[in-house]
């Protein structure tokens, strides 16, 4: 029995220890908006936040979120709050095509902009690896120097 | 990219349209036979009336505004583009608007089926075009339901009603009523003929930046893949490939497979048989269990026997020396207009290079998969497809059911590029469903899809050029050695196999008078099919990057030689690929304002250089130009990028621009890094990790993505900004190094050049 948290609630889960993260939330969770795209952590599309650190969930066995706190792009806003400023900023540039590898996109973005609150290009080239194959990148810079704006006018 | 669904115009089509509209029922496709006889009002009137006005447009009480959307969605943004035609004509407050997805729609009828809910299916940048005058009529006839509605409750002439958003007034009257309020009574009355469209000045949504309706759901996660398809009770399948093309099942020992907890049946499938025409690729044994995770590892624990296949030798290397051989010798001349040889002849000089362009995977994001449950007599399947019609035939080919009892509904798609214009993943997922009984839903591995694609073709590329006393091109040939994508095709004779590959009104043939075209087919074994603005992409490649050579060998410069040949023809024929008609001058309009915008003519410092590429397809016009700069030690970077489209009319001008950005990067990330290879009748590439896709370091800050609008006609979109990319990347490399980029991808060229 394996006992984590996913999206602030306690969850347990009791099969196969070798399954990776991104199985059990999708199959066991039904939480799907992570997506499988590689299974090799190549693409990013299953970018999830574990203890606060980008993690892409399908290399990571199960087994090794025990304790731990995951986050999904589900559990990124909670209900009947405000969009985090990230899924804003994606909003407001229109940033999807196909829109499948987003969720990961966001959710790096997210852990990125807490490192660099105020990126440069350069900070984004260097750290930002998840993969878009609709060629998104354009807006997706636009909307991470977006992000930042908005996060430190929260502030 | 051919869709096959937008032939057959037929007189009764035609006429009976009108009164069908707002049921749904409309125009032709490839398999129509007749037209169904519908109530005109649609199934849905009565007495009572509803809240919906025919398939598509559905107003609730409190003004809002739920408009269907009947294609398929791949990232080219058609479930907003497509409503807002029918808002504006509809005349409601875009903000108001929700949009629902629709599934296929297929009637059966005396003659064979015809659709419910007009075409559907996107592929040849057709999905606005096809629809753009249907939507329109679809909102501007619901409309005048409404007022019809208001003058009979008023009393008063339908001449005195007009809407605003949202409402019918009556300003002689005094009177005005919400939509809302008049729609059951709109839903009863005959579906009127259509009336007159609105003028273009007058649009207040189309034309007019919007925001994608479906972004929140996507940055949600809220967003319906066909990946995330779950139902009660539904299995998780894989499929274990043969690894080399062709192959198929000897033996297999599933014997640990079945100890893996949660395994729960394993058999095998056939595929078809080799060189016959294909639906699906598989040849392979199944495994089906409660979870992906099981299934994977019982898939791994499987030992398979595969039968020899005749493929077993075949291997890029022998493809290319086949290429070589062939066109040593004559080929099959398929163009051939003025005296191409003679003219050679005389040439003040001759220009001759060759050119590869490697076989790629599609690799869209969201692999291959789908849900089916095949029950005794009918069967349900949701699908991420481009082509829902043949995700119905390919369910139908495997099961034997008829089609009006297979239930096809399309989920939001993880990216098309052509590769899911096939279904047979489709096919697979339905063979197993019915073998098993269960509901399942067929999940395909990174490394199921790149080892079994519909590969875009690769191909070898003679081009010779005869230039004239003044370097001008008086002879042009090009010489094409590939592996055809209409190999296995159902009813494609070998000598029209290089219909897929060469398109003889493609520029510079309208301009340059004695020009041939000569094929070569290479029937290597790897499937293939319709990559993105297919053989556009090889082609613009070769011409765009010819041009310049022969500009440079000459001393001319490349945009004074392009906009001298495409002034040469004021309009042109163009068959098929957006055609009839192709005008030069929008290629030389975007070439000249991408070339003003990049400082094309500035001097550059050494190690950096400017290219600039054009290309019409599927009836628009795109140009792009791109700075380079090139180390010594050979380490390119891309640092600006300007991309320009003329679609006509762009609907959604945020769409169009999204999509030029995006189909740029495509070429760039193609051009750069991709390529397919085979060895001993296997694929050697895996996944991203030696198929890398371009990340974000690689893509300018400084990048112009240019909306032009033209007329008021849209063209095609979602494939007009992918061809000319390459060839300006490699333009531009080409002018910072001196190096000449004859062979795609250009991967470690520059560094093994420039350390040798």
């Amino acid at each position: 029995m394996i006992s984590f948290r996913v999206n602030k609630q306690a969850v347990q889960f009791n099969d196969a220890p070798d399954t990776p993260l991104l199985w059990v939330l999708r199959d066991h969770f039904q939480l799907t908006g992570t997506k499988f795209g590689c299974g090799i952590g190549q693409c990013g599309a299953c970018t999830v936040h574990v203890n606060g650190k980008a993690r892409r969930s399908c290399v990571m066995p199960v087994s090794s979120a025990e304790g731990k706190s995951i986050v999904t792009i589900e559990g990124l806003t909670p209900p009947d709050e405000q969009l985090h400023p990230v899924q804003q900023a994606w909003l407001d540039e229109d940033v999807p095509q196909c829109g499948y590898c987003q969720a990961g996109q966001i959710m790096a973005t997210v852990e990125f902009l807490q490192r660099h609150p105020k990126p440069s290009d350069e900070d984004i080239n260097k750290n930002l690896t998840n993969l878009c194959r609709c060629g998104t990148y354009v807006r997706i810079r636009k909307a991470i120097h977006r992000a930042a704006r908005l996060s430190a006018q929260a502030k | 990219m051919s869709k096959n669904q937008h032939t057959t115009a037929e007189p009764e089509v035609d006429r009976s349209r009108r009164k069908l509209l707002i049921a749904g029922a409309t125009i032709s496709g490839s398999f129509l036979l007749g037209v169904p006889i519908i109530s005109p009002a649609g199934p849905q009137s009565s007495n009572t009336g509803s809240s919906r006005l025919g398939f598509f447009i559905n107003i609730l009480e409190n003004g809002d505004v739920i408009i269907g959307n009947n294609q398929p969605e791949i990232g080219q943004g058609l479930r907003t583009t497509l409503p807002m035609l029918v808002a504006e004509e509809l005349d409601v407050e875009w903000l108001k608007v929700r949009i629902e997805s629709m599934p296929l729609g297929l009637l059966k009828t005396m003659d064979g089926y015809t659709w419910k809910y007009g075409g559907q299916g996107v592929g040849g940048s057709t999905g606005l075009t096809d629809n753009w005058t249907f939507m329109r009529e679809i909102g501007a006839t619901a409309r005048l339901m409404l007022m019809q509605a208001a003058a009979q409750l008023w009393n008063v002439p339908l001449q005195q009603c007009s809407t605003a958003p949202g409402q019918v007034i009556c300003a002689s009257a005094g009177k005005q009523a919400s939509y809302g309020e008049l729609v059951k009574l709109a839903s009863a009355l005959p579906t009127p003929e259509a009336p007159t469209l609105k003028a273009m000045a007058d649009y207040r949504i189309v034309g007019k930046p919007q925001h994608n309706k479906e972004v929140i759901d996507i940055i949600t996660g809220k967003s319906q893949y066909g990946i995330d398809t779950r139902t009660p009770d539904m299995r998780y399948a894989v499929i274990s490939r043969s690894p080399v093309i062709n192959g198929s099942v000897a033996s297999f020992d599933d014997t640990v497979t079945r100890t893996v907890k949660g395994v729960l049946d394993v058999f095998s499938i056939e595929g078809p048989a080799v060189g016959a025409p294909y639906v699906i690729l598989a040849h392979g044994v199944a495994v089906v269990a409660t979870s992906t995770w099981a299934a994977l590892k019982g898939r791994e624990a499987l030992k398979v026997e595969w039968k020899g296949s005749p493929n077993h030798k075949d291997s890029s290397e022998k493809f290319w020396q086949q290429n070589h051989k062939m066109m040593s010798g004559q080929g099959q001349i398929v163009h051939d207009q003025g005296d191409f040889p003679a003219t050679l002849k005389t040439a003040a000089r001759v220009i001759r290079h060759h050119y590869e362009i490697p076989f790629v995977s599609h690799a869209p994001l969201e692999p291959q998969n789908c849900y089916a449950w095949v029950q005794k007599n009918k069967a349900h399947v949701i699908a991420p497809t481009q082509m829902p019609s043949g995700a119905s035939r390919a369910a139908a080919a495997v099961t034997g059911l008829e089609r009006e009892h297979i239930k096809v509904e399309m989920s939001r798609v993880g990216g098309g590029f052509g590769r899911r214009l096939s279904n047979d993943y489709v096919a697979e997922a339905c063979i197993i469903s019915q073998k098993t009984g269960w509901p399942i839903k067929l999940q395909w591995t990174r490394e199921d899809d790149i080892k079994n694609d519909f590969y875009r073709p690769g191909g070898t590329h003679e081009l010779v050029a005869g230039l004239d006393k003044n370097d001008l091109p008086v002879a042009w040939s090009q010489r094409l050695a590939s592996a055809s994508k209409h190999y296995r095709r159902a009813g494609v004779k070998t000598e029209d196999l290089w219909q897929a590959e060469l398109y003889p009104d493609d520029f510079p043939q309208a301009m340059v008078e004695n020009y041939r075209l000569e094929y070569f087919h290479n029937d290597i074994g790897m499937p293939r099919g319709s990559w993105r603005a297919p053989a556009h992409t090889a082609n613009a490649f070769v011409i765009q990057s010819f041009l310049d050579e022969i500009a440079h060998e000459t001393g001319q410069d490349p945009l004074a030689l392009r906009l001298n040949l495409l002034g040469r023809v004021e309009q042109q024929a163009y068959s098929g690929h957006g055609g009839p008609v192709m005008t030069p001058g929008r290629l030389s309009r975007l070439l000249k304002f991408v070339a003003k915008r990049i400082d094309y003519a500035a001097a550059r410092e050494k190690g950096r250089g400017v290219g600039i590429a054009a290309h019409f397809t599927f009836g628009g016009y795109a140009a792009h130009a791109i700075e380079v700069s090139v180390t010594p030690a050979g380490e390119l970077s891309i640092e600006r990028i300007v991309a320009a489209i003329d679609c006509g009319f762009a609907v959604n001008p945020n769409a169009v621009e999204a999509q030029l950005q995006g189909s740029t990067i495509d070429g760039i990330s193609t051009a750069l890094g991709l390529e397919i290879t085979l060895r001993d009748g296997q694929v050697m590439q895996n996944n991203f990790n030696d198929y890398p896709l371009l990340k974000i370091s690689r893509v300018p800050a400084r990048f112009e993505a240019h909306v032009m609008n033209y007329d008021d006609t849209p063209t095609g979109v979602g494939e007009i900004g992918i061809p000319s990319a390459a060839p300006a990347l490699t333009n531009a490399i080409f002018n910072a190094t001196g190096i000449r980029i004859r062979r795609l991808p250009v991967k470690d060229q520059l560094r093994k050049k420039m350390t040798a």
